[in-house]
């Protein structure tokens, strides 16, 4: 506590003299003080969590480092071996594949379970909740649940199909499947959000602009779409851009499931990192890739953010 | 499906005309919306009941061919292999020092800076909370190399520190803290100001007690975080006796490949805290879902 007191007067300090009374500036010295205890300790903690990794990956991104010899400055050669790297590539194109396949399904499945939820019937209770418990299941666990309920030899999905006469899938076993099965799962658990998130705005929609529409013959799959969704625009961006946040990053449930494979099909990009930087050690390589990853996810943001903007003003 | 859509805008509708709804919803009351909300609830609840019916199988008859619907009697073996073959236990009491702790300082770390962030005036201020607010944008994947790295220096690695350290303050929770307090009638403390009050007695006996809501909320936030966290833990701890429940889980895969009712027990028992935590406290919950969603 001594150390972030002082810590804080020292980085509180205003540069120059004040030209105040002396008991105005000691006042201010005491509110600057009593400020930064306050702030202090949990500001240390996350800036020095955050921010100053995050220079260091910077700076090791331009480094060979193995974590025991001496690291090399190398330039920007990690930058360009990532893009000879045919893995690297085939990562991108799985991570790709995936938020393609992930984002939209996400934001339709919210949009639709919210507006099935938004009304006063029976065992409302009962469908809130097991539509939204799911949210509290862990990558570790759902990865397990993935690998039993999808499992091609004895899983539940597969009997179905068997009882069904239909034919058996490979799923987590089959090169183009196991991507499919990972959304699956991954919907299942995030559908809440995504589900929460819109009922809320269903909720903030006017309702006289509702009334207006079917006043003026508005059916109501038109209401829906003419008056309801495109007041539901700013949450859509919010929500496409979070999800495609979350899509680009996923590790967890490739780790628990099928571990990049088969034949690499569900390697993403933080797996690649996380091959490169905890299983062969390239410290380097794996911050290069990291930046690459993060630099990725502000320009897809900033694009989204533009691109609604523009369509925006157009609507206007 | 195109009446399903049809009847889509009526929600809308149900909610603007609260007064005649009244009796179209008892008219209602077998809508046609339980046709299709009924199979999406049982199937979103299916995952569940299979890892609870698994749990109590036996064994054998999980991995069968070809495997029946319903286990054909109840055991509670793979309970009993779970808890004598596995340091489950301990895992356990990991995950609930980690969680405990990271609730326990979030709580206090949090409310103190978005309480000084909020209604303190002093030199800095705005600068810490927009580097605060920035880390927001930073991904974790590009922290974990170089925590890994200052984690080995400081000799965390591999011990239950190192699953506790990154979850001491959120930046997500000082955000939270701090748009609570701004939404508080500055008249409270002003009041207590002047009843002699310093600025930490004004925050422990007047603001704090106010701010629960909140504080529940940075609470379910923090716990859902710190217990299902397993990338981290993942690469931070080699060491069994330091494992967390979810690194413990994620390894039954590979270490006891074919004993479903093993593996099952043991996500029953990883996941049925925050599933019956959930039960309880399903508005607390959904309210920190609508936040930690609104914060970008």
């Amino acid at each position: 506590m001594a150390v972030t007191i002082a810590d804080a007067a020292h980085g509180g300090r205003r540069p120059g003299p004040t030209r105040t009374r002396r008991t105005g500036r000691l006042d201010r010295i005491k509110a600057t003080l009593t400020g930064w205890s306050f702030v202090a300790p949990a500001t240390v903690i996350i800036l020095g969590l955050s921010i100053f990794p995050a220079v260091w990956a910077f700076v090791l991104s331009f480094q060979s480092w193995d974590g025991f010899s001496q690291a090399t400055f190398v330039g920007v050669s990690n930058y360009t071996q990532l893009v000879s790297d045919d893995d690297f590539w085939n990562a991108v194109l799985n991570t790709v594949g995936y938020t393609v396949l992930f984002v939209p399904a996400s934001v339709l499945l919210g949009l639709f379970l919210a507006v099935a939820l938004n009304r006063r019937i029976r065992f409302m209770g009962f469908y809130r909740t097991a539509i939204f418990v799911p949210f509290v299941a862990s990558a570790a666990s759902t990865g397990i649940l993935s690998t039993y309920l999808f499992s091609p030899q004895f899983g539940l999905v597969n009997n179905v199909l068997r009882v069904l006469h239909l034919p058996q899938q490979g799923w987590l076993d089959d090169p183009h499947q196991a991507m499919l099965v990972i959304a699956i799962m991954s919907l299942w658990g995030s559908a809440a959000f995504t589900t929460v998130i819109y009922l809320a705005a269903l909720q903030d929609v006017p309702s006289d602009l509702i009334e207006a529409a079917r006043i003026d013959g508005a059916s109501r799959w038109q209401t829906f779409w003419r008056v309801v969704w495109p007041q539901l625009a700013p949450v859509t961006v919010f929500v496409a851009i979070w999800q495609t946040i979350q899509a680009v990053q996923l590790f967890d449930l490739v780790y628990t499931t099928t571990r990049g494979g088969p034949l690499d099909a569900t390697k993403t990009i933080v797996y690649f990192l996380y091959e490169k930087a905890f299983r062969s050690l390239q410290f380097g390589y794996g911050s290069a890739a990291a930046y690459v990853l993060f630099a990725a996810t502000l320009l897809i943001t900033i694009a989204v953010v533009v691109y609604s903007r523009r369509k925006g003003s157009e609507a206007i | 499906m195109s009446t399903v859509f049809d009847d889509v805008a009526g929600s809308s509708l149900e909610v603007a005309a609260e007064v005649n709804s009244q009796r179209r919803r008892r008219r209602r009351s077998l809508s046609a919306w339980h046709f299709v909300l009924f199979p999406i609830a049982v199937l979103f609840l299916i995952p569940f009941l299979q890892m609870a019916m698994a749990s109590f199988s036996p064994a054998k008859e999980l991995v069968a061919f070809p495997p029946p619907f319903i286990p054909t009697h109840f055991t509670l073996d793979g309970y009993i292999k779970l808890f004598g073959q596995t340091d489950i236990l301990l895992w356990l009491g990991n995950t609930v020092i980690v969680s405990g702790t990271a609730i326990i300082s979030n709580l206090v770390l949090c409310s103190l800076a978005g309480y000084g962030f909020a209604r303190l005036k002093f030199a800095g201020r705005n600068f810490g909370f927009m580097m605060i607010l920035a880390t927001i944008m930073i991904p974790t994947q590009l922290l974990m190399i170089p925590t890994y790295i200052l984690f080995s220096y400081l000799g965390l690695l591999n011990g239950l520190g190192a699953a506790i350290v990154p979850w001491l303050a959120t930046a997500f929770g000082i955000f939270l803290m701090r748009q609570f307090f701004l939404s508080l009638p500055a008249e409270l403390e002003e009041a207590g100001a002047i009843d002699g009050c310093n600025r930490w007695q004004v925050f422990f006996r007047i603001v704090l007690p106010l701010a629960r809501p909140a504080l529940a909320t940075l609470a379910i936030f923090t716990l859902l975080s710190a217990w299902n966290d397993l990338v981290w833990p993942l690469i931070a701890i080699n060491n069994q006796q330091s494992f967390t429940l979810q690194l413990g889980i994620a390894n039954f895969q590979g270490a006891h490949q074919t004993d479903w009712s093993l593996i099952m027990a043991g996500n029953v028992v990883a996941t049925l805290p925050l599933i019956l935590f959930f039960l309880f406290a399903q508005r607390q919950f959904i309210a920190t879902m609508t936040f930690s969603g609104l914060k970008g």
